[in-house]
Formats: structure tokens, C-alpha cells, sequence
């Protein structure tokens, strides 16, 4: 058996649930590293779209921004951001959107505005960038986040991103066109939505992590699926990637 | 027609106490050295208008030359937090700064109709999200054909916009490629444009596809090879990406801020 990090299984994770898809608009951090070890090997083909316009961007290193010049050099097409949003996301032409946040509720909507009031927040935050919109075109979106008390929450301090809403039916009538988060990956497990109540709701979990551990570290009253199964340890082909998309970085793996 | 300037006299001329100024480039091209100009030159209750502020939102904010601050993504990209823009939201220093927060569509958008001469665009978002709450330049519409409520985000209209392009020509028109972000529609929304460029060269015969605004769209240009660094001009330069790691601990005290301002911006003295 060979020796991984929580961090590393929660990429590793997050890119499995990658194969298939042809194209993923893809958020700087996590995201960006479990959408460029998909490529490499779960989605060979894979598209990969950053919000500076690069389209089909190949990095041979993980990008430190989403708008470093590897990206655009590697791209299929590089074009302005009013485009990249209105003709190309809006639209729902990319397959996923892979998503990270500093809180996310039971309904999977996310925080990245404030921790704290909007008026004197205790840590402002980076604000919403394109996950809004992300969340609301992709057919398919998947959220990748560290796991503890203070980033699973009861409630928000900010809704920067709507992922269900206030349950079933909220999409539909807030008129937004994709179906939504199909699965929130952590550190501990995988969750998805209950297909009745769009509830996020304990599918898998981590080798080693039991479910109170994982209860312990969600600020809500957690359910876990009656079919609960354990998350594939990682193979040493997905290590060895991951640890050479690393090494070949300048990046930080912390946002 | 654009008229060629020093950056002193172009922002001198163009970039007014209280003025709605906007500082464009995704990522790629961020006009740094206008940005310290503006700084030099003392300006004061700038709004500032900037997809991503990055750290030359964060300089200029901890400079005390902004007053309110139109943005959508407020982070150091890849490293973490903006210290100075934290500094003025969560402490009011050097002194309170108001916010209108978009979603990056939503500020495109708003550059959109700004250029298109409209008074709103319209797009898919917003719906369900607290963003809409506290910000007064978003509303709903209907669709007059299917009924869909969509959102509509008031047109942008800076008093400048200043951006940092890789080429102008002799007759003042200015060409940029690569990652052009909103450039041209931020230039076009705007009643007046201060671009520095890296070269000057004899004509745009060889390729007119890259992003050009003629130079009847432009009012001042000023020749400025590095006037994005640390960010990055393709076919010039690299991101600096250590210097974006760097300012994570440079920008987090106050002191050090400041010392930093006096001996890279202040004492440095304009580019003439």
C-alpha cells in the first residue's frame, strides 16, 4: 500500500470524477490541479478553460495564475473575458465546472465573499470572481474543499454561489440552466445530492476516516447514504503524476 | 489622435482627484507603472474600477488614493490574500473604502454596455445570490420575447481607463495579443485612455487580428518598456510570479508598506 496525504487523496479524487468529460472550466488551486492530473491521465482529451480566456490550454507545469502565459501559449484559443463568459460559458458549452470555496452549506452553496458581516467582515475574501456563473451554466459542477467545522457550516455567512439553493426546485425557479454540484469532494469523503431532497449526503469514505470523524468536522447534521462505500486508494500511476505536476511547480497548493 | 506623452504628463492630464478611473489587464499587461504615476502624483477619492484588483489595486488602496473600489475578484492570484485591500475593508485603513462587487461576468458586462453605448447589459446570473443584495448596479429584467427573468447590470462608464499595451505605431494606434481581458471594451467605455506600450514600431501592417484601437480612440500613449512588471507582456517579458509570492509578507504590515512606498514608488521619481 503506498503512503498518501489527505490533500492528495481529495485530488486524486476530484480527477477521477473528470473521466468522460470533454470540456472543464476550471478554478485556480485545487481545482487547477485535479483538472491538470485528470488530463493526464482519467480525461487524456480533456479541454481545459481558465476564466483569462485560454481554451484548451495544455500546461506542462501547474500555473501559479490563471492567466500566466504557459496557459496561453498551450491554448487552442485564447479570447477576451467578455467572450469567454457570454459566448462560451453562458451558453453551457463546457461540460464541468470545478469549483473550491472557503464555506460551503448542506445545499452545497458557497461562501467566498466574508467570513464575519459584508459591512466589517472579519476576513475579507477574494469575493466571487466566475464561480456565480460557473455554478449556474456547467451542466455538471464539482466542488473540491478542505473539510472542517468552520468550512462545512450550517449557514453561510455570504451566498457567493447558489449550488441548490434552499433545496428542490430552487434551480428551476431561479432560472438557472445546469443541473447543478454532482459531487463535493474533501479531504475525509465524497458526498452527492440526495436525488430527492439535493441534500449533500456522505457516498464515500477515505481510507482510514470513519464517519465520526467526518461528522465531527460538518457544522450541520450530517446523513450519510445507506450504500456507503470507501474511496479507492490512490494507484502509484495517480501519485507519481500528482507529485510530478507538483514538483514542477511554483505554485502553493493552498487555495 | 492619440498624443504621445511622458507618463508624467499623461497621467498629470488625464487622471483627476475623484475621477472614476479604471486599470485594466487580466493577469497579463496590468499598467504597474501608470499605477505608481497615479500614486506619485498624490491622487485622491479615485473609484477604482478592476476585475481583479491585484497589487497594484492593493498599492494604490494602501497609498490612500482610492475612496471606493468597483471590482470582482479581490485576491493575490495563487498565493493568497490582498494585506492592503483586507487592511481597508476590515480596519478602514489608511481610511474606509467603499465596494460595488460584481461577479467577473457581470463586470465584463458592465464594460460591454459602457462600450456599446447602453445603459445596461444583460446576462444569466445573480439569481439566489447575496452579491445582488449589496450592489445597487444590478437589477432583474424580462425578457420582452420568452419571459425569462434575466439580470441586467448597469453600463460602466469610467471618467479614464488606463492600460499597458505591447505596441503602438508611429500614428498612435495601439495593438495588444495574448490574454487582452477587457481592455478594449474598458478603453471604449471610458471618455478618456492613457495606454503605455512597450514599443514603438513603424506600422500594424502584418497583422491587424491582435486587439487594435486606432488612435482615434486613444487620448494619451506613453512609450514605457516594463510597465507591467511583475505582471507580464508576451513576446517582451515573464510573470514574476516570486515577486507576486514576495508581496504576500512585504504587503501584510503596515510599516513595511510604507517603507516600500517611500523607496519603489516615491523616491524613484516619474518616468519621463
Amino acid at each position: 500500500m503506498s503512503v498518501f496525504s489527505t490533500d492528495e487523496i481529495m485530488t486524486i479524487a476530484a480527477s477521477r470524477e473528470l473521466t468522460g468529460a470533454r470540456s472543464c472550466f476550471v478554478g485556480i488551486g485545487l481545482p487547477s490541479i485535479a483538472a491538470n492530473l485528470a488530463r493526464s491521465l482519467h480525461a487524456p482529451g480533456l479541454v481545459l478553460v481558465y476564466e483569462s480566456g485560454t481554451i484548451g490550454a495544455k500546461p506542462t507545469r501547474l500555473p501559479l495564475s490563471i492567466g500566466d502565459g504557459e496557459l496561453a501559449r498551450t491554448a487552442d484559443l485564447v479570447v477576451s473575458v467578455p467572450e469567454i463568459f457570454n459566448y462560451w460559458l453562458q451558453p453551457g458549452r463546457i461540460d464541468v465546472g470545478m469549483l473550491g470555496a472557503a464555506q460551503v452549506d448542506r445545499f452545497a452553496n458557497l461562501n467566498t465573499t466574508v467570513i464575519g458581516s459584508y459591512d466589517r467582515p472579519k476576513v475579507r475574501l477574494p469575493g466571487a470572481g466566475g464561480a456565480p456563473e460557473i455554478a449556474t451554466a456547467c451542466p455538471r459542477v464539482i466542488i473540491v474543499m478542505r473539510q472542517s467545522k468552520r468550512t462545512f457550516v450550517n449557514d453561510l455567512d455570504f451566498r457567493t454561489t447558489v449550488g441548490f439553493g434552499d433545496g428542490a426546485g430552487a434551480r428551476s425557479r431561479l432560472g438557472m440552466p445546469g443541473a447543478g454540484p454532482r459531487v463535493m469532494i474533501s479531504d475525509l469523503g465524497i458526498f452527492r445530492p440526495d436525488p430527492d431532497t439535493l441534500e449533500m449526503t456522505l457516498t464515500s469514505l477515505h481510507p482510514g476516516v470513519n464517519v465520526v470523524d467526518v461528522r465531527d468536522a460538518t457544522g450541520w447534521d450530517l446523513r450519510v447514504s445507506g450504500e456507503l462505500v470507501e474511496t479507492l486508494e490512490p494507484t502509484d500511476e495517480e501519485l507519481e503524476l500528482l507529485r510530478r505536476l507538483h514538483a514542477g511547480s511554483s505554485a502553493k497548493a493552498t487555495t | 489622435m492619440a498624443k504621445f506623452l511622458s507618463l508624467e504628463s499623461a497621467i498629470a492630464a488625464n487622471v483627476h482627484d475623484g475621477d472614476v478611473v479604471a486599470l485594466e489587464g487580466f493577469t497579463h499587461l496590468i499598467p504597474f507603472a501608470a499605477g505608481h504615476e497615479i500614486i506619485r502624483q498624490r491622487r485622491r477619492d479615485l473609484t477604482l474600477v478592476r476585475l481583479t484588483p491585484d497589487l497594484i489595486c492593493d498599492q494604490l488602496i494602501g497609498a490612500g488614493c482610492a475612496r471606493k473600489l468597483i471590482f470582482s475578484w479581490g485576491g493575490n492570484p495563487g498565493v493568497g490574500s490582498l494585506h492592503r485591500f483586507r487592511d481597508a475593508i476590515e480596519h478602514d485603513w489608511p481610511h474606509a473604502l467603499d465596494l460595488d462587487e460584481h461577479t467577473h461576468a457581470g463586470l465584463a458586462n458592465r464594460f460591454v454596455a459602457g462600450a456599446a453605448g447602453l445603459p445596461f447589459a444583460v446576462l444569466r446570473a445573480y439569481a439566489g445570490t447575496d452579491v445582488r443584495a449589496h450592489s445597487s448596479t444590478i437589477a432583474n429584467v424580462t425578457c420582452p420575447f420568452t419571459g425569462e427573468v434575466l439580470a441586467a447590470v448597469a453600463a460602466l462608464r469610467p471618467d479614464v481607463t488606463v492600460i499597458h499595451a505591447q505596441q503602438a505605431d508611429r500614428a498612435g494606434n495601439v495593438r495588444f495579443w495574448g490574454i487582452t481581458g477587457v481592455q478594449k471594451e474598458s478603453v471604449l467605455a471610458a471618455s478618456r485612455s492613457i495606454v503605455t506600450v512597450e514599443e514603438i514600431v513603424g506600422d500594424f501592417s502584418d497583422d491587424r487580428n491582435a486587439v487594435v484601437l486606432p488612435s482615434w480612440t486613444v487620448t494619451a500613449i506613453a512609450h514605457v518598456p516594463g510597465g507591467c512588471y511583475p505582471s507580464y507582456a508576451a513576446g517582451y517579458s515573464e510573470r514574476d510570479n516570486d515577486y507576486y509570492e514576495a508581496w504576500d509578507d512585504l504587503s501584510r504590515d503596515r510599516a513595511v508598506f510604507e517603507d516600500w512606498l517611500e523607496h519603489e514608488v516615491y523616491e524613484r521619481g516619474s518616468v519621463r
